[in-house]
């Protein structure tokens, strides 16, 4: 028998008003910037009380602050989640995820298609504090399983690649974790709780750069940790750190205090706390301004980037388009399935002449700005094998969808003859 | 830390001390297809100011282990059992909305295991609609919905969280979707069934008694809980700006009423 629940708000209302009351001190409808950087205790009852965590309320910026907090509370909200954590950037907020789960001796099982500092971080970095991962192609689900060790913590991609505009397949991975009682993170930067909700489609946790989409505008840099509150930590001793007294904070046991929001409490109490990678307020208010028209400017993304994707694939001067779009594109059903309303205003395309062509190509546009940065009101170019993934050797690229002649496009909101125009005459410069 | 409750083990967080039988003991009663976490506002604290605390897990519930009750009268049966095995005379019982139900049948059924009683959410009777009972039966995700979104004050969903960072109503979805299957209609169909005390009956609870009513509880009405304090014996009324789950929608107010009565 079909059962119907209650009336819950739509993700366009909770993009403008979730996680906010009017202020109750000032009545104000927006958000105010609480810059502040502590908060005064009633009594020292109440002082005490909040920091042994026997309260809820702010105390110092660095651990919580109201402004990030609707921040937190409205993505959480969006994404389906049980909290959420703000931190200064999306490198941050992978950091945090990671720390809390493991520490030396943890393994990771990842994409090979990742944001170039996801991939520095991995790969370079977390080595030398004894975290190591294993890298393996987006679609070989056989790779995945294999690769998962006794002492794997945790299963990682992004839902769409960047730059490679491979789609993650997160029910089929999300399964295999679970059968090997493990978590999924999901970076969804490039597909926002607008166009997929990835802890609905299996991921235990969601973790965004909040510079991109999200704020919309690139003005801030900042990221964002949620936990969608599923996972059972307790069922199995791999996770020491929600499941055992943690002598950091008072013996005390995270998945004890709270099964459903531990993850949150410990990443909170020890990674925001002593690694310190807060948002600021003003970045947060600044991000939460781009929210309130998330759900009106994703769809404007993508229209546009269909059209320029269909545009680049009838050229010329273009060998390969890289955007699920084309019916050609090995995730053509996968991107249908998981994101109907569209997956990507970043595309990547090969253009003929290799690295020379490439160089004419960018430095003849003139609406698309060329800089290191993707989800922007402004349309972005960028040259991936000589900038963002630079650090990697031909093979690695190769494994990221990259080659010397990827171009990676980020579809802004101007009007999309204009792009076109701009990406003829430089296509044209390209090729002379 | 764990008892045996009737041949079984019990689970209950005691709010990060150890557990003293010699101090004044506060046992919380979650509510319908919930665990002792619901607590977690109250709970350490009381815990840290002089009580010793046992939020439990009912059976089938949480980390406890066993077979759900399904009716209220053998939940309070088991809470008499587990007061008994935690090796307290009596305790002072508070209860969130089944868990109302479960405290105040204690206090009727073993009054001398009943210090104090505290209701919060609490109705007298407590009956289900059908359409929560019939998705609850068949283990429907709309049951759930039904339970957190009337669960909490309207608008809830678009409020400032009173815990930082926290969307409480997601947090109390995916509490509640960890439920067992079968657990959360054995739990609404023991609250329906429940067969409210005569006044005479009522009339002989001795023990002090707080009820804490939401102003905005869309569950557990606020009128309810008011009419339940005018049925019981002196019963202090408070009433909370909040929804059904007073425990985080307004943790420092009800836990102002609870260290106040306690």
């Amino acid at each position: 028998m079909a059962h119907s629940g209650p009336k819950t708000p739509h993700p366009d209302t909770l993009a403008v008003h979730a996680g906010q009351s009017p202020d109750p001190a000032t009545g104000a409808r927006a958000v105010p910037i609480y810059q502040s950087a502590s908060f005064v205790f009633p009594d020292s009852d109440t002082a005490a009380a909040l920091f042994n965590m026997e309260t809820p309320g702010h105390v110092y910026s660095r651990l919580s602050n109201p402004t990030v907090s609707v921040l937190e509370e409205r993505i959480a909200s969006l994404e389906g989640g049980a909290g959420a954590i703000a931190t200064s950037s999306g490198q941050a907020a992978l950091h945090l995820a990671i720390a809390t789960l493991m520490g030396e001796g943890g393994h990771i099982v990842a994409s090979a298609s990742l944001y170039g500092g996801s991939h520095n971080l991995l790969h370079y970095t977390l080595p030398r504090f004894g975290i190591t991962a294993t890298f393996v192609p987006t679609r070989d689900l056989d790779a995945w399983r294999t690769a998962i060790r006794p002492e794997t913590r945790l299963l990682f991609g992004e839902s769409v690649g960047n730059p490679s505009v491979d789609v993650l397949d997160i029910p089929a991975v999300a399964a295999l974790a679970h059968e090997h009682g493990l978590p999924l993170l999901v970076d969804a930067t490039v597909t926002t709780p607008m166009l997929g909700r990835a802890l609905e489609q299996g991921a235990d946790l969601v973790m965004h750069s909040a510079t991109k989409f999200l704020s919309g505008h690139g003005v801030v840099i900042g990221g964002v940790l949620v936990d969608g509150g599923r996972f059972d930590w307790l069922s199995s001793s791999r996770f020491p750190t929600l499941t055992q007294p943690y002598a950091g904070f008072h013996d005390m046991v995270f998945a004890e205090e709270s099964p459903v929001t531990a993850f949150l409490l410990r990443a909170r109490r020890e990674g925001l706390r002593d690694f310190g990678a807060c948002m600021a307020p003003m970045t947060a208010f600044h991000v939460l301004q781009g929210l309130e028209t998330l759900h009106l400017r994703m769809p404007r993304h993508i229209e546009s980037t269909d059209r320029v994707a269909d545009f680049l694939a009838s050229h010329e001067a273009v060998t390969r388009v890289h955007h699920p779009r084309a019916a050609t594109h090995p995730d053509h059903a996968l991107a249908q399935r998981l994101y109907p309303r569209g997956c990507s205003a970043i595309l990547s395309f090969e253009l003929k002449g290799g690295r020379d062509a490439g160089r004419r190509f960018i430095d003849s546009l003139t609406l698309f700005s060329h800089l290191a940065n993707i989800g922007d009101a402004k349309s972005l170019v960028i040259h991936p094998a000589t900038t963002t993934h630079w650090r990697m050797d031909d093979a690695a690229l190769l494994a990221a969808g990259i080659t010397p002649g990827t171009v990676r496009l980020s579809i802004g909101l101007e009007h999309v003859d204009d792009l076109v125009e701009d990406l003829s005459r430089a296509l044209r410069a390209s090729q002379k | 830390m764990q008892f045996i409750v009737k041949g079984y083990p019990a689970y209950a967080y005691t709010g990060g001390r150890a557990f003293d039988p010699a101090t004044r003991a506060v046992v919380f009663i979650h509510g319908a297809a919930f665990d002792h976490s619901v607590w977690q506002w109250q709970a350490r604290y009381l815990a840290h100011h002089g009580f010793s605390v046992l939020a439990i897990d009912l059976p089938a519930h949480g980390r406890s282990p066993g077979i759900a009750r399904t009716t209220i009268e053998g939940m309070a049966d088991w809470i008499a059992a587990l007061i008994e095995a935690a090796s307290l005379e009596r305790a002072a019982l508070v209860g969130h909305s089944m868990g109302s139900l479960v405290a105040l049948q204690c206090a009727l059924s073993h009054p001398a295991r009943v210090a104090k009683l505290a209701l919060v959410g609490t109705s007298l009777p407590m009956a289900v609609g059908d359409a929560f009972l019939a998705a609850a039966r068949d283990d429907s995700p709309a049951a759930f919905d039904m339970e957190v979104v009337w669960g909490h004050s309207r608008g809830a969903m678009l409020a400032t969280s009173a815990v930082p960072g926290m969307n409480l109503v997601g947090a109390s979805r995916q509490l509640n979707g960890r439920a067992r299957n079968g657990v959360l209609h054995a739990d609404l169909a023991a609250c329906h069934a429940w067969k409210a005390p005569s006044a005479d009956a009522l009339a002989k609870l001795s023990m002090p008694i707080l009820v804490a009513a939401g102003k905005r509880d869309q569950m557990t009405p606020f009128k309810a809980g008011r009419a339940a304090a005018s049925m019981l014996p002196d019963a202090r009324l408070v009433a909370l700006d909040a929804g059904h789950s007073m425990m985080t929608e307004a943790p420092r107010a009800l836990l102002g009423a609870l260290r106040d009565f306690l």
